[in-house]
């Protein structure tokens, strides 16, 4: 095989290649999916913000509108301060509500922001004060049984007297928000 | 009685120190080719077309087993993958369980591996019939250094192919886990896309898994370098080194993913 063939070739094997990684990083990776322009930061304190993590998403309306920055711990109110990085083309106002939500059952953890009906917006630096903790399902678990728990010694005393409330209380239970 | 025991004791540990000592040895003289390879390495950039003859013999030659076995891995993957989802109600995960499966580890360590026994030991072989042939000897006597123009050309020839072949491997199994995913057992399509979109980072996953597959392919090319320049000038000895050569390089590769992922992984 002469040299020029062989060139040929190895431009077909590198072009190949340069494709691969382009494919890779358009349709596989999230370059394209990901681009937020100019972002400005706020912060919002959270009790407990259960598993979100750094570069989570923000969404609103169920639409990515930023990312999570950073976390970080304040030892004097003892919560959890999220900064946020929101893109500069979605203004919300004031009096946002900052929720911590999770994607599915088991997903991962985003924060959904809810417009409230203030004129002012949103700038750099600005503290969102309403805000929602994340569910933490072992809590929830917990409070369950120990309602269940309580419910049960309850209807035990109650019923000799009287089995309405007591099954008046366990269909309350059934539309617990589980 | 005494004597027969402490002779052999000492044979033994004799014959495992000085079997270390042969390692220690190779490594060594390894490393002193390697960075032979890099000071002479000014030629095979000088003169390209020689580098460029050896991408085509271990990069556009290799291309037919890395595209064929990664699509059967991509395909098999996805079935695997389908098989235990399904029972936890995500099949649409499939496509990021593909996807990262084979952008972190199988992409870079299985080209890896298949570089090994088709590029790696024709490598090996030529060189080893170059010494035996006392080639490389002749090339000395004509004031040519045959590391720059033997070794050098054949060490970039791999460093060059070997992130372009993981990279060709990665999206061909991306390509046959969707053909087996989407219209075979019927994943929705979009689902499929965007939440391997969603869950594959340009920088941890993809990128990283090119910086493997260059380390790989340093190693992988080096360790066939040097096994046939020290191949014993003998067909039984060339025979060996090749052999070496993929054993070698097979556990320096999986050794060397362990060791990459955990530093990447830390970060």
């Amino acid at each position: 095989m002469d040299r020029t063939k062989i060139d040929l070739w190895v431009g077909v094997f590198v072009a190949l290649g340069a494709a691969a990684l382009l494919g890779l990083a358009m349709k596989v990776g999230n370059l394209t999916s990901s681009k937020i322009g100019d972002t400005y930061s706020v912060s919002a304190s959270f009790e407990n913000i259960g598993g979100l993590k750094p570069n989570a998403p923000v969404k609103s309306a169920g639409v990515v509108v930023g990312r999570v920055a950073d976390i970080s711990f304040d030892s004097k109110t003892y919560e959890a301060v999220v900064t946020i990085k929101i893109d500069k083309r979605y203004q919300f106002p004031k009096d946002t509500f900052a929720n911590i939500y999770t994607a599915g059952l088991l997903g991962e953890q985003y924060i959904g922001l809810e417009a409230g009906g203030e004129d002012d917006v949103l700038k750099t630096g600005d503290k969102i004060s309403q805000t929602q903790d994340a569910i933490v399902l072992e809590k929830m678990i917990s409070q369950f049984l120990y309602n269940k728990a309580s419910e049960t010694d309850k209807e035990k005393s109650a019923a000799p007297a009287t089995s309405e409330p007591a099954k008046e209380k366990s269909t309350e239970l059934g539309d617990a928000p589980f | 009685m005494i004597n027969i025991i402490v002779n052999m004791v000492s044979r033994l540990l004799r014959g495992i120190g000085s079997r270390m000592i042969a390692r220690v040895w190779r490594l060594g003289a390894g490393t002193r080719l390697f960075m032979l390879a890099i000071v002479y390495s000014g030629e095979s950039f000088r003169r390209f077309h020689l580098t460029l003859r050896e991408v085509y013999f271990t990069g556009v030659m290799s291309l037919l087993i890395i595209i064929v076995s990664a699509f059967f891995v991509g395909m098999v993957l996805a079935l695997q993958g389908y098989n235990t989802l399904q029972k936890y109600g995500s099949s649409e995960a499939i496509g990021v369980l593909v996807a990262l499966a084979l952008v972190r580890e199988l992409g870079p360590v299985v080209t890896a591996l298949l570089f090994a026994g088709r590029a790696g030991t024709a490598i090996t072989a030529e060189i080893g019939l170059m010494k035996t042939t006392e080639q490389l000897s002749a090339m000395e006597m004509m004031a040519v250094n045959p590391i720059a123009r033997v070794v050098a050309p054949r060490f970039w020839a791999g460093v060059i192919s070997m992130p372009i072949l993981a990279a060709l491997f990665s999206m061909v199994g991306v390509l046959g886990g969707y053909l087996v995913a989407v219209p075979l057992i019927g994943v929705d399509d979009g689902a499929f896309w965007s939440q391997m979109q969603a869950n594959v980072d340009v920088r941890a996953d993809i990128i990283n898994g090119v910086i493997k597959s260059v380390v790989f392919g340093v190693a992988c090319t080096m360790i066939a370098l040097f096994e046939g320049f020290d191949a014993p000038p003998t067909a039984e000895g060339v025979s060996h080194a090749t052999t070496r050569t993929v054993v070698i390089s097979s556990l320096t590769v999986l050794g060397l993913d362990f060791v990459l992922t955990s530093f990447m992984l830390v970060v």
